[in-house]
């Protein structure tokens, strides 16, 4: 089960006709795939399309019930050549992606695909992870789209625009027989809104009717000659078509304006806060009407060289908005200006920064450049912002940052404080780090791994470092990275080499940093999935001969694995599964549990840490070896002690850490655990009453002694 | 009111402060009233990401339908946002820095408490970082600013801080609804409406209570004591000048606690010796900062002092409290100790402790045995009679081994003071304050320790800014754990 439950918003895709559909962008692109008659759904979760992934999943009923096929795609790559079923068949297919790193992975089967064509339309879903929120290499989407000329949709932010996205990507998709990218970015996966749905559509023809009456080309296989073939097809013919189409359906949007002279060309996905900020300039109303005229590319790949000529026709000077580098589009937009001999002089990126996200104020700085110097009348309103220069320089200097951290309760906190401990003792060593949660164990409190080379390629990345050595490389990986490529890629791969590094599996049960979705080695039994298979086994299947699955929150027993595998001579990767249950999903499933227990008069203990601020010494070690949102501090109550003593607040779901720390780091003596035990039995209360009665008197007559001093 | 544009809301919350929920409010009040709405966010994955960038935009329907659908923007436009709503203090600040609130156009709601970053929390003595700029700030920059306790309302009135933020942004009038609209778009949300309800109001009620001034700690006042013994101590402190008095007599309290009449008295003497060094012209500042360090110091933490904090009846009281324990539910606590060798050798008289502590045999005989978690519950019998008997070691504390070695300590420093009171004040005062760096137990003690020594020992030449270097030393001594900054400070120093 996902992190987020959609089981009651999936109830709105089977709207039909007329009905008005209110929700958020990632339920309304599932809504529309379904409108469209997609026969097969396939995806790799990751943000910012996660949900669209935990949405497909919620909904399987009713997938299942329009004979639509959905499934978790092992990886990227698996998802993508999930799309060859379009090459054959008129079958519609939507895979989906966190891009660019995902488009990385999919990129071999997305050549193939787009080299041979498709004849049903697929379309890729791309969530663009670029800007604030990002948690990737900042890189476009774009390049994939040229280089394996793929064409790009980039719709403005709103519901609507991305749904009829969707539709149009699938029509384009077939009259070019090529694959469609439809990027999503960041906030308009999440922006709520409203359209008017449609019926969904069955696929016709069915993937069962196409494997009763399989169809073979041997044109569209990825073989010489054919190979050779599709290069030439790509440019005569697939591209033509698409650019017809894009231009008969009227893509792109041209928003005319009074002050032809000069016009501005932005992606799609830019257009509602280029809107925002020409109205704050007083060049525009809230309504989109623009006294600049602008050339709205939804579709941002391929360029329609005919609509730019003509938009820039009379102009002497246009302002071009793409976000991300390199500048791809500005280049394209010279070539076509400089071919078609347009007078228009295009400035790009001369007036904007070439690197980061285009926000408000970035393109306001940009646009009143371009003003000034294409109509010297023109004066700027003033700037708000000009307004609170001080107060920003002032509130600067106290705002601390925030850098990401593991949960409350998180599993794989021990895992850290185990090896921070570790090289307390045996000094630092290089550590390969991976992409997931884990992958905050290089910020404080921990400040542990060098590197991060992608996806399930933690102990590839430390594969150079097969020398002997008394402190092997010690790599880290996901459950989730471990499935989707690192058992090939890390641990096949030192076996073969005659690795002898050890490498550390997080085994939290679920693919956890994405939002808690099962794989191949979760624990719950599942009616559509295949589980409960071991990581260890795994190992041990490809030829690890030392390998362990330790339970996390025993730091005792993880920091005695970890330097046992860091001294162990022999040949060969040592595998340490660092085994516990991801604590968000723990609490998702076992709150409801635990309230009705106790409501319902069942016997159950309820276990939580505390500090006692009298002991505390405010030294914060504590803090240092953990990082837990619950593990906090306050100002001292004692008045003669200024530093802020630790405290436990009310979030701490009483994992044990903390007084696992406090043995195995030899803490200050401060913490203890409260077990409450509610609605005890006979003999817990017999117990306890006497327990009370002969403490109260020992503590009574201790208090007397005290009070005879004072 | 005539609508050209639509209303624009920022809410800066941070992962688990129901940001998600409270968009949800407001998107169906808008909506329920006619306005069409729009929310975007990205996503904050739980606790895993800081800080969370809501954007909720909204415009009537029915002016829609004469004058077209507005354009609702994805992400707040600095100048251009009517209302925003901070879950804590320091995310004030980031609002503030990223220009969403402006002087003419933006409403402030902001909750007072902090939720402190990791860098502020693992700092090994204060990191917190002071938000009172930021509060003066804000209201200068916002048309109106609504600034409360959000997490304490939230607790108070058993509900969530959405719900308080929810009450706020009702109270603040900075919607077009009213506060029956605000209600039932809780009700509609069908999930815990009573506490939901509960804490909408008090958020109301808090908003419209007035603003809080920044809060200043109150000067430190003469304490009350009940018995013979503390109320005399208490009145020779009196006698000190008024700006050591009351930390003085706070002193003798404690280390009456801590031990017994004598010693409170002795701590007194020790603070005569230096009063009558110090003088008004300096505000007594070598006497408090002496006063207050030595009365920490003289109250050390040994595993006696451990054992009668962790048993007294006051705790099993704050304890309870804190696990919020209401009813008469069974609840132990289970106390997590781990006394080395070093603790054991430290609490046997003096001579033994000594000769053991040095003894390798001994050494590789007991620590093995010693070296080990143990928990003890502290209201089973057995935990309680174990450590009560511990705790009652104290009337031969001055004969133990750690005893010896504070008093060496607390000697030396002593002598440092009065030797350079007179001579140079700014270091006495530098000096008596260094030793704060000596605290606690185990590795932090002894780190500090080791610290502390070098530090007085880098100073001894009085030929040099010695109070200069002695505030270097101990603003380094604190930097980090690994020690780095000081080591290359104080080699520094020793080689020069």
């Amino acid at each position: 089960m996902a992190e987020r439950s959609f089981k009651k918003e999936v109830e709105k895709l089977h709207l039909g006709d007329g009905d008005v559909f209110s929700g958020e962008g990632i339920l309304a692109v599932t809504k529309a795939l379904l409108e469209c008659g997609v026969s097969y759904v396939g995806g790799y979760q990751g943000s910012p399309i996660s949900h669209l992934m935990d949405v497909l999943s919620d909904a399987e009923e009713i997938l299942d019930g329009l004979g639509v096929h959905f499934e978790a795609s092992a990886s990227e790559a698996t998802a993508a050549a999930m799309a060859a079923a379009s090459v054959n068949y008129p079958l519609r297919g939507a895979v989906t992606w966190k891009s660019t790193v995902g488009t990385n992975v999919a990129s071999d089967a997305l050549a193939n695909l787009a080299s041979g064509g498709v004849t049903g339309g697929v379309v890729v879903i791309v969530g663009e992870d670029y800007g604030e929120g990002s948690s990737i290499m900042q890189e476009r989407t774009h390049a994939f789209a040229m280089k394996s000329q793929m064409w790009l949709i980039d719709p403005p932010p709103r519901i609507q625009d991305i749904v009829k996205a969707v539709a149009d990507a699938f029509e384009l998709s077939e009259a070019s027989n090529t694959p469609v990218f439809l990027q999503l970015r960041i906030r308009s996966c999440h922006v709520h809104g409203k359209f008017v749905a449609k019926n969904n559509q069955r696929p016709s023809p069915t993937l069962a009717d196409a494997l009763q009456t399989p169809n073979r080309d041997l044109d569209r296989i990825v073989l010489p000659p054919a190979s050779f073939l599709h290069e030439h097809e790509k440019v005569n013919t697939r591209w033509p078509a698409a650019v017809e189409f894009i231009k008969e359906r009227r893509l792109n949007r041209v928003i005319e304006a009074e002050r032809s002279t000069i016009g501005i060309i932005c992606q799609g996905g830019l257009l509602h806060t280029l809107l925002r900020t020409l109205e704050r300039l007083g060049l525009a109303d809230s309504f989109g009407n623009s006294e600049i005229p602008i050339y709205v590319l939804t579709v941002s790949y391929p360029l329609i060289d005919d609509e730019l000529l003509a938009f820039c026709a009379n102009k002497d000077s246009v302002l071009l908005f793409e976000e991300g580098q390199p500048n791809f589009i500005e280049q394209s937009v010279n070539t076509a200006l400089r071919n078609g001999a347009s007078g228009a002089r295009l400035i790009g990126k001369e007036v904007l920064p070439v690197a980061g996200e285009y926000t408000s104020s970035v393109m306001r700085a940009g646009i009143v450049k371009f003003m000034q110097d294409a109509e010297a009348d023109w004066v700027a309103p003033q700037d708000p912002a000009a307004s609170v220069v001080d107060a920003i320089r002032t509130v600067a200097e106290h705002v601390p940052d925030r850098p990401p951290g593991l949960c409350t309760g998180c599993p794989e906190r021990p895992v850290f404080t185990s090896l921070k401990l570790m090289q307390k003792e045996l000094g630092d060593f290089h550590v390969s780090a991976d992409i997931g949660c884990h992958l905050f164990s290089i910020l404080p409190p921990f400040n542990i791994g060098n590197t991060t080379m992608g996806y399930g390629l933690g102990a590839a990345g430390a594969s150079a470092f097969n020398v002997d050595s008394d402190k092997p490389a010690i790599s880290i990986m996901g459950d989730g990275g471990f499935w989707h490529n690192g058992l090939t890629s890390g641990i096949g791969n030192a076996v073969f080499n005659k690795n002898d590094s050890l490498t550390l599996v997080i085994d939290n049960n679920y693919a956890a940093a994405t939002g808690g979705q099962d794989l191949l080695s979760s624990k719950k039994q599942s009616p559509t999935k295949s589980t409960q298979h071991q990581i260890e086994k795994a190992a041990r299947g490809v030829g690890v001969e030392w390998a362990k699955t330790v339970q996390t929150y025993d730091i005792g027993k993880m920091r005695a694995a970890l330097k046992e595998a860091v001294s162990h001579k022999g040949t060969g990767p040592k595998v340490l599964v660092a085994q516990s249950e991801c604590m968000l999903n723990r609490q998702r499933r076992e709150k409801p549990i635990f309230r009705a227990a106790v409501q319902s008069g069942k016997r159950v203990t309820q276990e939580r840490f505390g500090v006692d601020e009298d002991t505390c010494t405010g030294d914060h070690a504590c803090i240092r070896l953990s990082g837990c949102p619950s593990l906090t501090i306050r100002p001292n109550p004692d008045p003669l002690k200024t530093q802020p003593v630790s405290f436990v607040d009310n979030s701490c779901v009483g994992c044990g850490n903390c007084g696992e720390v406090a043995h195995e780091a030899v803490l200050c003596p401060s913490f203890y655990k409260g077990v409450v035990i509610h609605n005890p039995g006979v003999i817990d209360r017999l117990l306890w009453g006497i327990r009370r009665a002969v403490i109260s008197w020992l503590q009574r007559r201790a208090t007397r002694r005290q009070l005879d001093m004072a | 009111m005539a609508w050209d544009r639509p209303l624009s809301i920022a809410m800066l919350a941070l992962g688990g402060q129901g940001g998600g929920v409270l968009t949800k409010w407001l998107v169906d009040l808008a909506e329920q009233q006619g306005f069409i709405a729009q929310s975007t966010y990205v996503a904050g994955v739980a606790q895993r990401t800081g800080a969370t960038v809501y954007c909720v935009e909204m415009f009537p329907q029915i002016t829609a339908e004469t004058q077209g659908e507005p354009v609702f923007t994805p992400y707040p436009v600095p100048g251009d946002v009517d209302l925003v709503i901070a879950g804590e203090m320091a995310e004030t600040g980031r609002a503030i820095m990223k220009g969403f609130v402006t002087p003419n156009a933006t409403t402030l709601i902001t909750s007072t408490h902090r939720v402190y970053s990791i860098d502020e929390k693992s700092a090994l003595g204060d990191g917190i970082i002071d938000q009172s700029p930021v509060l003066k700030t804000a209201q200068g920059v916002s048309r109106k600013l609504y600034a409360f306790d959000m997490e304490r309302v939230a607790h108070n009135s058993r509900s969530i801080v959405s719900a308080v933020m929810f009450g706020a942004v009702a109270a603040s009038a900075a919607l077009p609804f009213t506060r029956e609209n605000f209600e039932a778009a809780i009700e509609r949300s069908g999930k815990a409406i009573e506490s939901n309800l509960r804490g909408f109001r008090a958020g109301i009620e808090a908003a419209l209570g007035g603003n809080p001034a920044p809060t200043t700690s109150p000067a430190l006042g003469m304490p009350d004591s009940q018995g013979p013994n503390g109320r005399a101590l208490v009145e020779r402190a009196a006698a000190y000048p008024r700006e050591v008095a009351a930390i003085a007599a706070h002193g003798s309290l404690r280390t009456l606690d801590y031990q017994d009449r004598l010693y409170a008295e002795e701590y007194l003497d020790r603070i005569d010796e230096l009063v009558c060094l110090d003088d008004a012209g300096n505000g007594f500042e070598l006497s408090k900062v002496y006063a207050r360090n030595l009365a920490l110091q003289m109250s050390y933490e040994d595993t006696i002092r451990v054992a009668e904090q962790k048993t007294r009846a006051t705790r099993f009281e704050r304890v309870r409290d804190h696990l919020e324990v209401s009813d008469n539910s069974p609840t132990y606590f289970i106390e997590y100790f781990h006394p080395r060798f070093e603790e054991f050798c430290d609490t046997l008289p003096a001579r033994m402790g000594n000769w053991m502590s040095r003894s390798k045999a001994a050494r590789r005989i007991l620590a093995p045995i010693l070296n080990k978690g143990r928990n003890i519950s502290t209201n089973k019998i057995g935990g309680y009679l174990l450590l009560s008997t511990l705790a009652r070691l104290k009337r031969w504390r001055r004969g133990t081994m750690r005893y010896s070695v504070q008093q060496r300590i607390l000697g030396q420093w002593r002598e440092r003071l009065i030797e350079s009171a007179t001579s140079d004040y700014e270091y006495a005062v530098a000096t008596a304050e260094c030793i704060e760096i000596v605290r606690g137990y185990g590795e932090t003690w002894e780190r500090g320790m080791s610290r502390f020594s070098r530090s007085m020992a880098a100073t001894s030449d009085e030929t040099r800014d010695r109070a200069d270097i002695m505030r270097r030393l101990h603003q380094a001594a604190l930097a980090d754990e690994g020690g780095d900054q000081f080591n290359a400070l104080v080699d520094e120093y020793e080689t020069k």
